[in-house]
Parts: structure tokens; C-alpha cells; sequence
């Protein structure tokens, strides 16, 4: 985990030292890149989504997640999709950036030319808190003990 | 001025509030079998120590208020406010275990967010919440949608006749039928038959979009609840961009607008009257401004050039305007680029659109169709009393599920709702603009608040001023129960201090 971590940390300050744009950037200089060759490194997120020939795929750094349009063919092997399983593989891609793209009713997208896998994402270990599970067997029995006096009070107020 | 609250007032607001306490824990159960389901074992902990703790709470209230008779007016409005606030406090532990807030206050934000199905979020991270979690933030919104209230007289509640002034404090004063039990009942039943039609729908266009058939169905359910509720919660942070589809959007809107319309025209169409959909006045009045402001909005961003052609104009201005104006908030652009690029006119739509809302006895928010088309024909009413002579003497009628006469209530009423709607728009606008937004901005997110809908030029974070979220809680709550029952609890808080004082 601490590699991949690192990793990941290494692709963003490379993307920083090499003039990428993060998502942040790409939404709040829009007008300016719009139209213009970029690159955005992000994690996969979700799934990819097959459309013909093409693939949706979506990407999120610090900042967002941005859309990927893809050629199929240009599609790497993702092994891991970021959910609440897994971080996702970290992905680098170079490709035009669209503001409001004329293809996909004004979404705003990069359009990939180049998709590579930089860093492999991991399955996320899960942690079981024993304080919280005593926690829910002592709320559990209390709202119990509490439940059944009502109960009771309820019966003993029918009859009288 | 109300009378002294006694012991057997609280006690009676104890009983009621501790039944929908029982109601949200055992609502908990379906997100801890989901979390079972998918071994989610961490969240399924988590869901366990909500459900104990509501349970604990709701069962306390119940016992206090044991055999205390049925409630009066003012014990509905109180206990509906209070259930309310009660219910966002219970409902945001299983939030506040995941690890995904940085606060319990945005935890209960995000939780009033939901019941009150507004749709703004502070959630840390949300591309990586696990399946249960997604499946409470939907049912928070499906529920609270239909009403809380409706659900624990529904399911847990015996209170027949009684529960009425129980409903009517949650803001849906529509009898389907005389009994109240039957007409919750049947509103539960049209939101559920819509659950099976609406999930199976998007399912296959998930499907058909390339998601896998779990994925599909899951993402199906979440955004269905989201959707029908009019609420605006989406399991991805791109929210409905996440998927880059046309079709997608188009279900999506066929939903939120189905869930925008009052129960009672559901109802009345399920019954074979299908002309009701068009002579309606919530139907009109809503076509009507919807028409208008998308022409405003699309001439907004046409003017600027902000998107490639009419078509794109017409599917980002149509889709957000519609949105917005149903109170759902869903979205495909980005926050920001709200105020990047949308430009001021297009934006002063989306907020009038947003203040409008759906319809009453519905799960949107806002001024209410209903209340706009009322106010609408008092001023035709009363241009026409000042075109005729003195002696005139004519009546104004409306078509809503039959044809009414104006009457002077009405309109006092409505009225009286829509001014209490812009005090709070005005609180919230000014709160922000202290908090140092700017006055556009600011707005924006107060009318998102105060409509319930959900839409965000990006104000709302987890960043902004806790007095900001305090407020915007405030707002959501009380535009969701429509003021009566704020104000009944405001006046029996200060009757209860007076008295004591007096003592």
C-alpha cells in the first residue's frame, strides 16, 4: 500500500514538474485549454463504460474526476477501479481537451491519444473496530431492555 | 398564544417522535443487510451501532410517552418539527462511523440534505463510499421524500384519524382518502410500484451504456431513489456526468419530473382521468415557467456562447433549468463552471427556477406550483376587479383536481408561504454574503437550500463557516415542512419559556 501510495505521490509531483493540469486547473482555466493538448493524471474510478468502438472512462485527482473518451484499442488493462474496495490503477493520458466538447452534447472531456497505466492500483484491507461492535452489542441489548419495559408499561395501562 | 405545555404535551410529542426514531433505526436494517450482502463488514458494524442507538432513543421517547391519547394540532406540528431535527441526529451515525465526514455537523447536514431531498453534499471522497452507505444515502432521500412521518404512520403507527395533524405538520395536507393510515399507505404504494419500474429502467439503460449488470442495477436503485424523490444525490462525484449519456439524462428527467408532481394527480391518473395532467393548475403554472425561464436560461448562455450549437445549449440549459425547477439538482457540468461560464442571466434563471419549485403534495420543494398559479390568478382577479365597474361582482376559478373558486384564504395562505420563503432565501443570501461570498453566489446556494433542490456553484463544501452549514440546515428543514411546523415549535419553545418565567 505505502509503494503504491508512493507511486502515486511520484506521478503527481511529476505532473506538477512537467506542466500537467490537474482537474482544478482544467475546470477553472477552461477557455483557455480549451481545444488544446493536455495531460491529467488521475486514478480510475467506477468502471469503464464500452460505447462502439470507444470507451468512457473516468479519472479523479485531487480536484475531480475528469471524463476520458477513448479508442478502445488505446484502452490499457485497468486491473483496479477505485471504489470503496480498492484504489484504482493510476492512469496518465495526453489527449485533446474539450470545454464544451461538440461530439458529446457539450460535456466537458479529454479525448485520449495516449492512455498508460503508471501506477497499479490495490484491494483495501478493512478493518474491523472492536469497540464499535461491544459498542452495538451494548446499544442492541439497552434499546432491548428498554423496548420490553414498554411493552409492558403499554399492557399494563390496557388493562388498567 | 399557546396554552401552558403540560407534562402531557411532551409527553404525547415523546410518543410520536420516539415511533419515527424506531422507524429510521429499523430503516437501518436495509442498509446493514446490503452491507451483509456485499461483506462490507466494517460498514456493517457501523450500521449496527446507528440502528442500536436509534432504536435506544426511539424506544426511551416511546416509553416516556406511554397511553397519552391522540394527538391535537399543535402536538402534530410540534412532534413533526422535532422528528425531524431528531431523525438527522440518529440517521448521521452510521455517516459519522464511515470515516468519510469531517464533522458530525456535516454529517447532519448531509443527512437533512438527504430527508429533506436536497441533494448538496459534504461527503469526503465520494467515489470510494462503500455499497451500504450509497444504499443509505438513497433511502434517506426516498423516505424523506414520501415524508418520515408518512412512513412511521404507514408502518409503526396505529394513530388512524389522530395521525392527522401528524401529516398535515410534515407538509402534506392532500387526503387521497378520508382515512389518513389509507391515504399514507397509498402514497407509499405509488412510490414503490415507481421503485420496481424506475430501478428496472435505468438498469437496462445502464446496461445499455456499458456498466456492468450489478453495477447497472445498484447505480439503477441510487439514482432512481434520487431521482423520484427529486433529491439529487448521485453515487459518483462527477454526480450525472459520471456517465456521459443522453439517454441516461433523459430517464433521469423522466423520473424527477414524474416525482415532482403532486400524489394526488398520480392518483387521479392512476384512476383513468388523464385530462387532469392537462388542465391542472400545478401542471400549467409549472409548463408555464418552466417555458419561460428555459428560454431566459438557453438566450443566457446562447448570448455568452458557452456551448457548440443550439443542441448543446438546449441539453445543459434544459436539463439544469428542469432540474432545478423540479428541486432535484441533478447535474452534468461542473460546479464552477456555473459561475465560469454560465453567465449572470442564466443563472438568475436557474435561481428563480429553483425558488418556483415542483409541485405541492409531492417530494419537490420551493414555493410550490400550486401557490404560483393561486397567486397568479389573484392578480388576474384583481386587474379584472379594477378593469369593471364597481359593482361587478365575478369569481375567479382554477382547475385542481376539480374545479375550485379563489378564495381569499387561499391566497392569504399562499402568499403567506411564499414571503416566509423568501425571508429564509433572504437569511441564507445574507449569511453567505457575510461569511464572504460573493452576492450572485451566495443566492445561488440559498435558493438551493431553501427549495431543496441541490444545485451548487460550489459554495457548499466542507470547508465553508459552520455558521454557513448551521444556516443552510436551518433552511433545508424549514422549507421541507413548509414553516407551519417550525413556527408551531418556535411558538410552543417560547410559550414553555414564558410560562416559566412568569412561575
Amino acid at each position: 500500500m505505502r509503494s503504491g501510495a508512493l507511486l502515486l505521490l511520484l506521478a503527481l509531483v511529476s505532473a506538477r514538474l512537467f506542466g500537467q493540469v490537474g482537474s482544478a486547473g482544467l475546470i477553472e482555466r477552461a477557455r483557455e485549454l480549451d481545444g488544446l493538448q493536455v495531460e491529467f493524471v488521475g486514478e480510475a474510478i467506477g468502471e469503464s463504460m464500452r460505447r462502439g468502438n470507444h470507451v468512457w472512462l473516468n479519472l479523479l485527482d485531487g480536484g475531480g474526476a475528469i471524463g476520458i473518451w477513448v479508442k478502445r484499442g488505446d484502452m490499457p488493462i485497468v486491473v483496479y477501479f477505485g471504489s470503496a474496495a480498492a484504489r484504482g490503477d493510476t492512469l496518465r493520458v495526453r489527449g485533446i481537451f474539450h470545454r464544451s466538447c461538440p461530439e458529446h452534447g457539450g460535456d466537458l472531456d479529454i479525448h485520449a491519444s495516449a492512455l498508460e497505466v503508471i501506477a497499479r492500483g490495490e484491494l483495501k484491507p478493512e478493518t474491523l473496530h472492536v469497540g464499535r461492535m461491544a459498542l452495538a452489542a451494548g446499544l442492541l441489548l439497552a434499546a432491548g431492555a428498554v423496548f420490553l419495559s414498554w411493552r409492558r408499561k403499554l399492557k399494563a395501562r390496557a388493562r388498567a | 398564544m399557546f396554552a401552558k405545555p403540560r407534562l402531557h404535551d411532551l409527553r404525547l410529542i415523546c410518543s410520536y417522535t420516539g415511533k419515527v426514531l424506531i422507524g429510521v433505526g429499523l430503516l437501518m436494517a436495509l442498509p446493514l443487510l446490503t452491507a451483509l450482502a456485499f461483506g462490507e463488514w466494517a460498514a456493517a458494524v457501523d450500521f449496527l451501532v446507528g440502528l442500536g442507538a436509534a432504536l435506544l432513543a426511539g424506544c426511551l421517547l416511546a416509553w416516556l410517552g406511554v397511553g397519552e391519547g391522540r394527538p391535537s394540532w399543535i402536538h402534530g406540528m410540534v412532534t413533526a418539527a422535532i422528528s425531524w431535527l431528531a431523525a438527522m441526529a440518529v440517521a448521521a451515525v452510521p455517516y459519522w462511523l464511515s470515516g468519510h465526514y469531517l464533522s458530525y455537523l456535516d454529517c447532519m447536514f448531509d443527512v437533512m440534505s438527504g430527508l429533506t431531498t436536497t441533494g448538496l453534499t459534504l461527503i469526503q471522497d465520494l467515489d470510494h463510499v462503500s455499497i451500504s452507505l450509497n444504499t443509505w444515502r438513497g433511502l434517506l432521500t426516498f423516505v424523506g421524500g414520501q415524508g418520515i412521518i408518512v412512513l412511521a404512520l404507514a408502518f409503526l403507527s396505529s394513530a388512524g384519524g389522530g395521525g392527522y395533524p401528524l401529516y398535515v405538520g410534515e407538509a402534506k395536507d392532500e387526503k387521497l382518502f378520508p382515512s389518513v393510515l389509507h391515504t399514507a399507505k397509498t402514497i407509499w404504494k405509488i412510490s414503490l410500484i415507481y421503485l420496481v419500474v424506475g430501478t428496472s429502467t435505468f438498469w437496462v439503460v445502464g446496461m445499455a451504456i456499458g456498466l456492468s449488470p450489478l453495477r447497472a442495477l445498484l447505480h439503477g436503485l441510487w439514482v432512481y431513489l434520487a431521482a423520484w424523490s427529486t433529491g439529487g444525490f448521485a453515487p459518483m462525484s462527477q454526480n450525472i456526468l459520471y456517465y456521459h449519456s443522453l439517454g441516461y439524462e433523459v430517464v433521469t428527467l423522466l423520473f424527477f419530473v414524474s416525482g415532482s408532481f403532486n400524489f394526488a394527480l398520480h392518483h387521479a391518473v392512476w384512476r383513468g382521468d388523464r385530462k387532469e395532467m392537462f388542465r391542472n393548475i400545478e401542471t400549467v403554472s409549472f409548463a408555464g415557467s418552466l417555458a419561460a425561464l428555459t428560454v431566459i436560461a438557453c438566450w443566457g448562455l446562447m448570448r455568452l456562447g458557452v456551448y457548440p450549437g443550439a443542441v448543446a445549449v438546449f441539453r445543459k440549459g434544459f436539463y439544469h433549468l428542469i432540474s432545478g425547477h423540479t428541486t432535484t439538482g441533478f447535474m452534468t457540468v461542473y460546479s464552477r463552471q456555473l459561475v465560469l461560464e454560465w453567465g449572470e442571466v442564466a443563472l438568475l434563471a436557474l435561481i428563480l427556477a429553483m425558488l418556483l419549485g415542483g409541485s405541492a403534495c409531492s417530494t419537490a420543494g420551493g414555493f410550490k406550483a400550486l401557490r404560483v398559479g393561486v397567486l397568479w390568478k389573484a392578480i388576474v382577479q384583481e386587474t379584472r376587479r379594477l378593469l369593471k365597474p364597481g359593482s361587478a361582482v365575478f369569481a375567479q376559478r382554477f382547475h385542481y383536481l376539480g374545479s375550485r373558486i379563489l378564495g381569499e384564504a387561499q391566497v392569504r395562505s399562499a402568499a403567506l408561504v411564499v414571503l416566509m420563503y423568501l425571508a429564509i432565501f433572504a437569511l441564507a443570501t445574507l449569511v453567505g454574503s457575510l461569511c464572504g461570498y460573493p452576492l450572485l453566489q451566495a443566492a445561488f446556494e440559498a435558493a438551493s437550500v431553501s427549495g431543496n433542490v441541490g444545485l451548487s456553484v460550489g459554495v457548499t463544501s466542507a470547508a465553508m463557516p459552520a455558521v454557513l452549514k448551521a444556516t443552510y440546515i436551518f433552511n433545508m428543514w424549514a422549507g421541507r415542512l413548509e414553516f407551519m411546523a417550525v413556527l408551531a415549535l418556535f411558538g410552543f419553545i417560547a410559550a414553555t419559556m414564558r410560562r416559566r418565567g412568569v412561575a
